[in-house]
């Protein structure tokens, strides 16, 4: 993970103080610890790694042993404020079903992808006709957990379809140790991007 | 945060007791039994702090006892069954912590048990002792945290029977119970379970010498409690902890003897283990104890677990071993949801350790680290002093 995380101080701005907020996939809890901190939020993570929920333990988090794919089912409806799915929904098998479960368990929700039409992945298929790898995503394609990913365009088109509304989108450069990009044709200057989405209707 | 330093033993410990509940106040037990006097064997490690706010309950399983950490003596060969959890610097720290560990009522080393002189009739109870429950256990546990004069324990924990122990100590006492940590158990036996247990008292029970439980002062039936021992150690233990442990390596031999004789280590282990059984265990005490268990269902009496766990407060760490198969990881995490559907503040972790039910007794780095990260962490956050002269 890098050091300065852009994508983590975007949300910090997102969620409001004192919120219930659930994170999917938490890792190693240091989004949710900051959360905790300095939104005072009640947090709650859930994480698949025995590594990653040791770490979160370590750090007075709450935080369940689960994987995100088998569901959320036993999670009330609105039981939080927020639900956060940050860079895990490309590593999820079902990432519609994640979605729309979370945003059932939460009133909002707060989705950050990458960004698989970035101009350097696109430059990097087209020019050396591999499978791109960056520094954020620097796996070889078989070993990868990574195995839906998707445009910003895709993502937008998804959410359109499927009656989730997207309140904000804010996009992101890791340049300069990591920017907020106010530029035209985010998908294809922006690295990744973080969503704030709510259930239409 | 408390300081830092090489975890050590606890030292030389004392066994203590306390007894309550004389006639005509006898302890009413779930089963419709009544029960008096009542004697309770404890221990305890470390300190209580000023406001008696850093207590730690440990419950112990099955074939525990309160002897749960040091050494009677310097000549004990072996310390306390979970010596390596509880003491200085450990998961269960003593220069934080004031750790308590009590015998169970209906066992065997030193609590009021089928073994102990009925006072009405000046013999031993053997059957006659009323049948208990794992909530009347906590209920006679109760007692002597009162006595101690500990208005709420900073913390109950305990593993397989001791599990089910902490379970119930946070549905009956929400109010005394700041955490619980209950680690591969269970809210209700399963069919499995109680089969298991069964087995066990029925070796115990066509033993020749059981005598309907009146042997004691006679010949004990040491064959059929060895035999329950051995049956139980088996689902203790996982295939791969087998594997590793003995393979089918022989033992005292090097070619297969061709006979009934013991061959393999594995033979010559159960057959061991059952035997130093039978030195330190009353065969009545595991027909109480296991029945105990195998009565044991916190959702009752709604039979919606749910429903059961609604006024709990305590916060919950929950530990399961991926490779235990006696206790397995789907019956922590029916606990971890009918917790969190009540919204109680609850962490799970899923350990993957090889070696089965005996893991969280086993020397386990990953339990031992968690156990206490979460309970500094709680500490902290609830603002539990060290006691005087501690850290």
């Amino acid at each position: 993970m890098r050091g300065s995380r852009i994508d983590y101080s975007v949300i910090l701005d997102l969620v409001p103080q004192g919120t219930k907020v659930l994170d999917l996939g938490c890792g190693d809890g240091s989004l949710l610890a900051e959360l905790v901190r300095t939104k005072g939020v009640t947090g709650r993570g859930i994480e698949i790694s025995e590594e990653g929920v040791g770490a979160c333990i370590a750090k007075g988090l709450t935080v369940l042993q689960g994987d995100i794919d088998e569901g959320l089912r036993d999670y009330p409806d609105r039981s939080f404020d927020y639900v956060i799915l940050n860079q895990t929904i490309q590593a999820v098998k079902k990432p519609d079903r994640v979605l729309s479960e979370m945003l059932r368990v939460g009133k909002k929700g707060v989705v950050g992808i990458p960004n698989f039409a970035f101009w350097r992945m696109r430059l990097y298929l087209m020019f050396n006709g591999r499978m791109p790898k960056t520094e954020f995503l620097p796996y070889e394609w078989y070993d990868t957990p990574n195995i839906h990913f998707c445009s910003l365009l895709d993502f937008d088109e998804y959410c359109g379809k499927n009656a989730i509304a997207v309140e904000r989108r804010v996009y992101l450069s890791t340049d300069r140790g990591g920017r907020v990009l106010k530029g035209a044709r985010p998908n294809l200057f922006a690295e990744s991007a973080v969503f704030l989405l709510s259930r239409r209707g | 945060m408390p300081h830092r330093k090489e975890a050590g033993p606890v030292g030389l410990v004392k066994k203590k007791f306390y007894t309550f509940c004389e006639p005509p106040h006898e302890m009413a037990l779930e089963g419709g039994g009544r029960l008096g006097p009542v004697t309770i064997a404890y221990e305890t490690y470390g300190k209580l702090n000023r406001d008696k706010s850093n207590a730690i309950l440990i419950l112990h399983a099955l074939s525990g006892d309160s002897h749960a950490a040091g050494k009677y003596s310097a000549e004990e060969p072996k310390p306390g069954w979970w010596d390596n959890t509880i003491g200085p610097g450990k998961a269960f720290n003593t220069d934080r912590f004031f750790v308590i560990c009590s015998n169970v009522i209906g066992g065997c080393q030193g609590s009021t048990g089928p073994s102990s002189v009925n006072p009405m009739t000046g013999k031993p109870y053997a059957l006659s002792f009323p049948i208990i429950t794992v909530g009347d256990m906590v209920e006679a546990q109760r007692h002597l945290i009162d006595h101690l004069g500990i208005d709420r324990l900073f913390a109950v924990a305990g593993g397989s029977m001791g599990g089910m122990q902490a379970l119930q100590w946070a549905v009956s006492h929400p109010d005394r119970v700041l955490a619980s940590i209950p680690i591969a158990t269970t809210a209700k036996h399963s069919p499995q379970q109680i089969a298991f247990n069964q087995v066990g008292r029925a070796a115990i029970m066509a033993d020749p010498n059981f005598n309907d439980g009146d042997y004691y002062g006679k010949t004990v039936p040491k064959d059929g409690l060895a035999l329950a021992r051995m049956v139980g150690h088996i689902t203790y233990l996982s295939d791969d902890s087998m594997h590793e442990k003995f393979g089918r390596r022989l033992r005292g031999k090097k070619t297969l003897g061709y006979s009934f004789n013991l061959d393999f280590e594995v033979e010559s282990y159960l057959r061991y283990k059952g035997d130093a059984f039978v030195s330190r265990f009353d065969a009545n005490s595991y027909l109480y104890i296991t029945k105990a268990i195998d009565y044991f269902d916190l959702s009752l009496p709604s039979g919606a677990l749910v429903k059961a766990v609604e006024k709990v407060k305590s916060k919950f760490l929950v530990i399961s071993f991926k490779s235990d198969w006696l206790y397995p990881p789907y019956q922590s995490k029916e606990i971890v949801k009918a917790l969190m559907v009540n919204g109680v503040d609850i962490t799970y972790c899923e350990i993957d350790s090889r070696y089965g039910h005996d893991a969280f007794l086993m020397d386990e780095g990953e339990m031992h680290k968690i156990v206490k990260n979460f309970l500094e962490n709680v500490a902290a956050r609830n603002g539990i002093a060290a006691p005087a002269g501690g850290s």
